[in-house]
């Protein structure tokens, strides 16, 4: 059982390495600021939920996974808030 | 593989340090100075420094790049932008040589430190259940080294006073800042609802278990003071005036309150900032709930900067 958690938790925290990876070169390579914010978005939200979501079988404690999904809650509220600024922003300047 | 992944860290630390220096515009170097504390917080980690990396996860990325994003916004509104005029050649280079001889003596320092070298963790570790707190950070913090504590505490207050003697005459005692001017249906004010209960919770979270895990009162009153920050930003309540006597009361509450118990250890144990035997945990608990609010009202006003405006204009 535990062989099968960890296999779970390697897969799922290198899949969400992947999708970090994916999103950084997005924001180096995307041509405007909205597909970026869409990329970084990415890699906030499947990046860190699938690390997150790696890491829940081996914290052993109710509470500290919990904990865990609190700061993915947090993180995709935070970033969710700021690419809205952000996009706000470059659209008042695109219609001037 | 640790190895690998702590000279990475370094190297892009120094990077970023690097890019920080002669980034040319100012908000570049801004971010990346941001980034720089971030990365800085994962070597604390690495350390098993707990306690510092949330401090300057909290300061050092956080609140720190808030005040140079308000002083960079300052500078490009002012007629004297740093940009229009560079400094001169040999001034830089005067600049850079004095910053580069300060590193080589700091290399030099740690490199001549005796080995092993001198220290009181073994006196501090036999000593430490004495005080009942499980945290040995907030046990050294508040019982063997509490004068420093007690300092920091009031040279905040000074650094407050400093900022606010810098105000004109005719707004003196009036709020800090420019008026907020919030958009009632924007993301902003949307996120200045829905996240304060959940920061003012985590904030009391982390300095309660800081009694005996990694946490307290100066990470406690940096989520605070931002919960209270993102709310003015989005306008939703206005920055109070500096001469309220309220605030002024809670801004000393702390630092007086630790120099009130400090006294009494003269009378109590016998010497100032002594705790008698037995009420060590109680009366280092009772300190820092003094300070909470008095450290979030001295950061979040830190960051608001002089007072800009009296009621009458």
């Amino acid at each position: 059982m535990s062989v099968i958690l960890d296999i779970f938790t390697l897969l799922a925290v290198v899949t969400g390495g992947f999708f970090f990876l994916a999103g950084t070169v997005g924001l180096l390579r995307f041509p405007d600021t909205l597909s970026r914010l869409h990329a970084l978005t990415k890699a906030d939200n499947l990046g860190l939920g699938l690390v997150v979501l790696g890491l829940l079988p081996q914290t052993g404690s109710f509470m500290l996974g919990l904990k865990l999904i609190i700061v993915w809650v947090l993180v995709l509220f935070a970033s969710a808030t700021a690419s809205q600024l952000i996009a706000c922003k470059v659209r008042a300047g695109l219609s001037k | 593989m640790n190895g690998a992944l702590n000279i990475a860290l370094a190297a892009l630390i120094l990077g970023l340090a690097v890019w920080s220096v002669i980034a040319r515009e100012i908000l570049a170097a801004i971010i990346g100075f941001v980034a720089y504390g971030l990365l800085l917080t994962l070597v604390w980690v690495q350390l098993q420094g707990i306690d510092v990396a949330l401090t300057e996860a909290a300061i050092g990325g956080g609140l720190t790049g808030i005040l140079l994003f308000g002083a960079a916004a300052r500078l490009r509104d002012s007629a004297t932008a740093p940009d229009a005029e560079p400094a001169p050649a040999r001034v830089r280079w005067l600049a850079a040589s004095v910053s580069a001889a300060v590193s080589a003596g700091l290399i030099i320092c740690v490199f001549s430190l005796p080995d092993p070298a001198p220290t009181l963790a073994p006196a501090v570790a036999a000593n430490i259940a004495v005080t009942e707190v499980g945290n040995p950070i907030t046990a050294v913090l508040l019982a063997f080294r509490a004068m420093d504590t007690l300092l920091e505490a009031i040279v905040l207050v000074f650094a407050l006073i400093g900022v606010w003697s810098l105000a004109a005459d005719t707004v003196w005692g009036g709020r800090p800042g420019q008026r907020p001017v919030g958009d009632p249906n924007g993301m902003l004010t949307y996120a200045a609802r829905i996240l304060p209960p959940l920061g003012l919770m985590i904030g009391a979270y982390i300095f309660w278990v800081g009694a005996d895990y990694p946490g307290g009162k100066f990470q406690g009153a940096t989520l605070l003071a931002a919960m209270w920050l993102l709310i003015l930003l989005a306008g939703l309540s206005d920055a109070p005036r500096i001469d309220r006597p309220a605030l002024r009361i809670g801004l000393v509450l702390g630092p007086l309150a630790f120099i009130a118990i400090g006294l009494a250890g003269m009378l109590t144990a016998g010497s100032v900032l002594a705790y008698p035997d037995g009420f060590a945990k109680p009366l280092i608990v009772t300190i820092e709930l003094a300070l909470l609010p008095s450290l979030t009202l001295v950061l979040g006003l830190l960051l608001l900067g002089t007072p800009e405006r009296s009621d009458e204009q």
